[in-house]
């Protein structure tokens, strides 16, 4: 009868053996392990790398979204008074924060100054640009649903050429961002299936080298358990080990990427800062990490230690 | 302790090692088994130690019917088993003391308990001091010795050696011998397959002689039997 008491005792007292002499094991082959370890590392970083990626495209273009409007354009034929009073009407309606005309005038003085093709633009006979009004919505009133009755309430004006939403540029990025996302989840698929292939590979090897130990183990008693148990602590050993890594690389490379982000977003006017990889990534990394350590090592243990039984007594 | 009865084994590649083989070890006995190579030494002890299976005939040991002993208890039945390799099979990356605690780590023995038993151990084959050091650096009857102290750690009622004199010199085989004797004194059963008939004879104790897997001649009877190198 094994009391309570004993039976914990010796559950850690065979759980704390294993562990450490997995991890002097590991420690004493030091350079093969850092090569599996940065192996994996590298595979898990990749889709890490590639959801971070995605996470501040989106926060970036959080900011643009934000600022979504109409432009309006006036038929060619309308004047610039009848354009001021119908932009005074827009900016009354409801849900609508701003209205503001850009005059042809005011428009072609723009362009002249930009284009550089101002002798062009003086052999024109007339201003070929129309007045423009452009529409920011409040933001509680700037729903996909909301902005298309505003552009059907614009459109039907006799007054109004075309209206232009702005947010189909927006909306397209957001189907590139999910696509990418997509990306990045088979990419992560792929890659968890190389750690798995990569640890049952190296602990499949690890498991040949240490034959004569394993046959000795068994012929004095050791059960199959007991001779897999250092082989599972090893695959989780590498795993931790592989999501530390692979957390630790996407971190130095957000760390190196700053300075240029900050002079792009700079460029377009914007104070957005390139985030790095999160305490929960390094979390979901690490047990991640773990879990395919502990199943390829016990793919690879349970198809191979069966076969080595001792040969002679 | 060990009954054999009408055992056979045949190989996968037909040869047949044991045929039709009876014979008795009781509890507290010490033994020889004896033979030429390939006379089926190996076969009785893999048998016994459940490194094989008897192709008929059952083999009891230690009160317990191996030919129904399920492969899932099998490590529990060879903790009860001490074995003695010629070629002593210690862990060479591991000091002394690794080896020897070996059973009982698989055992899941208390810490406590593990240091205790392996300083008894190397103690009763004159090892005491040598806990820490490698076995590579230890004489070859000083390897043995850390082999008989690793099969006896445990306490086991049975202790099992092939051929643990192989590899020595005739005053290192003695006192191998010695030892195996001082243990048959307090109980153990000590059964001891060897080729060497000048220390059978001298030891006085029972032989189990095997002749092309049958039992044969006492050896006794039999001169220029010491040809043979290694184990059948």
């Amino acid at each position: 009868m094994v009391t309570p008491v004993a039976s914990v005792a010796g559950w850690s007292a065979r759980h704390g053996h294993a562990l450490l002499s997995t991890t002097g094991h590991l420690a004493r082959h030091g350079l093969a392990t850092a090569l599996t370890v940065a192996v994996m590392g590298l595979a898990l970083a990749l889709p890490l790398a590639l959801d971070v990626l995605v996470r501040n495209v989106r926060a970036a273009t959080g900011d643009f979204s934000e600022s979504v409007g109409l432009s309006v354009y006036f038929k060619p034929d309308v004047p610039e008074s009848k354009a001021r009073q119908l932009t005074r009407i827009a900016s009354e309606r409801n849900g609508v924060a701003s209205a503001t005309l850009i005059t042809a005038s005011e428009a072609l003085a723009e362009f002249r100054a930009q284009s550089g093709f101002g002798a062009a633009l003086d052999a024109l006979p007339d201003n070929p640009l129309p007045n423009v009004l452009t529409l920011r919505p409040k933001p509680d009133a700037a729903s996909p649903a909301e902005l298309e009755a505003l552009r059907s309430y614009l459109t039907a004006w006799p007054e109004v050429d075309s209206v232009q939403l702005d947010r189909d540029w927006v909306l397209r990025l957001g189907a590139i961002l999910e696509l990418l996302r997509q990306v990045t989840l088979i990419a992560g698929v792929l890659l968890a299936a190389g750690v798995l292939a990569v640890i049952g590979n190296t602990i499949r090897l690890e498991i040949l080298n240490r034959r004569e130990e394993i046959e000795v183990t068994k012929l004095v008693g050791g059960s199959n358990g007991f001779v897999r148990r250092p082989f599972l602590y090893a695959g989780v050993l590498y795993g931790a080990l592989a999501g530390l890594i692979g957390w630790g690389l996407v971190a130095v490379a957000q760390v190196a990427l700053a300075p240029a982000s900050l002079r792009l977003a700079a460029a377009y006017g914007s104070t957005f800062q390139l985030a790095g990889p999160t305490l929960e990534d390094l979390g979901a990394l690490l047990l991640g990490g773990m879990i395919l350590g502990w199943f390829g090592a016990w793919i690879a243990a349970s198809r191979q230690l069966s076969r080595i039984e001792p040969r002679s007594a | 302790m060990i009954r054999f009865e009408r055992v056979s084994k045949r190989y996968p590649n037909g040869r047949e090692a044991l045929t039709d083989l009876s014979f008795e070890v009781d509890a507290g006995e010490m033994v020889f088994l004896t033979g030429r190579s390939g006379a089926g030494k190996s076969s009785v002890l893999k048998l016994i130690a459940l490194i094989e299976r008897p192709t008929r005939g059952q083999v009891i040991v230690n009160g317990e019917n191996t030919t129904r002993l399920p492969q899932r208890r099998v490590p529990q039945f060879r903790r009860a088993l001490g074995v003695v390799f010629q070629d002593h099979r210690l862990l060479m990356d591991r000091p002394v003391f690794d080896n020897v605690a070996l059973p009982l780590i698989v055992a899941d023995s208390a810490f406590r308990d593990i240091d205790k038993r392996v300083r008894a151990a190397l103690d009763q084959v004159g090892l005491l001091g040598r806990e820490r050091v490698a076995p590579l650096e230890l004489s070859v009857g000083e390897q043995q010795r850390v082999c008989i102290a690793r099969a006896i750690v445990s306490k086991p009622p049975l202790l099992l050696a092939d051929e643990p004199t192989g590899n020595l010199d005739a005053t290192l085989a003695a006192e191998v011998m010695g030892l195996f004797r001082r243990f048959s004194e307090v109980g153990v059963t000590v059964m001891v397959a060897t080729h060497d008939l000048p220390l059978v004879r001298a030891s006085g104790l029972r032989a189990i002689a095997l002749d092309d897997g049958h039992l044969g001649a006492p050896p006794a009877d039999i001169d220029g039997y010491a040809d043979g190198h290694t184990g059948g």
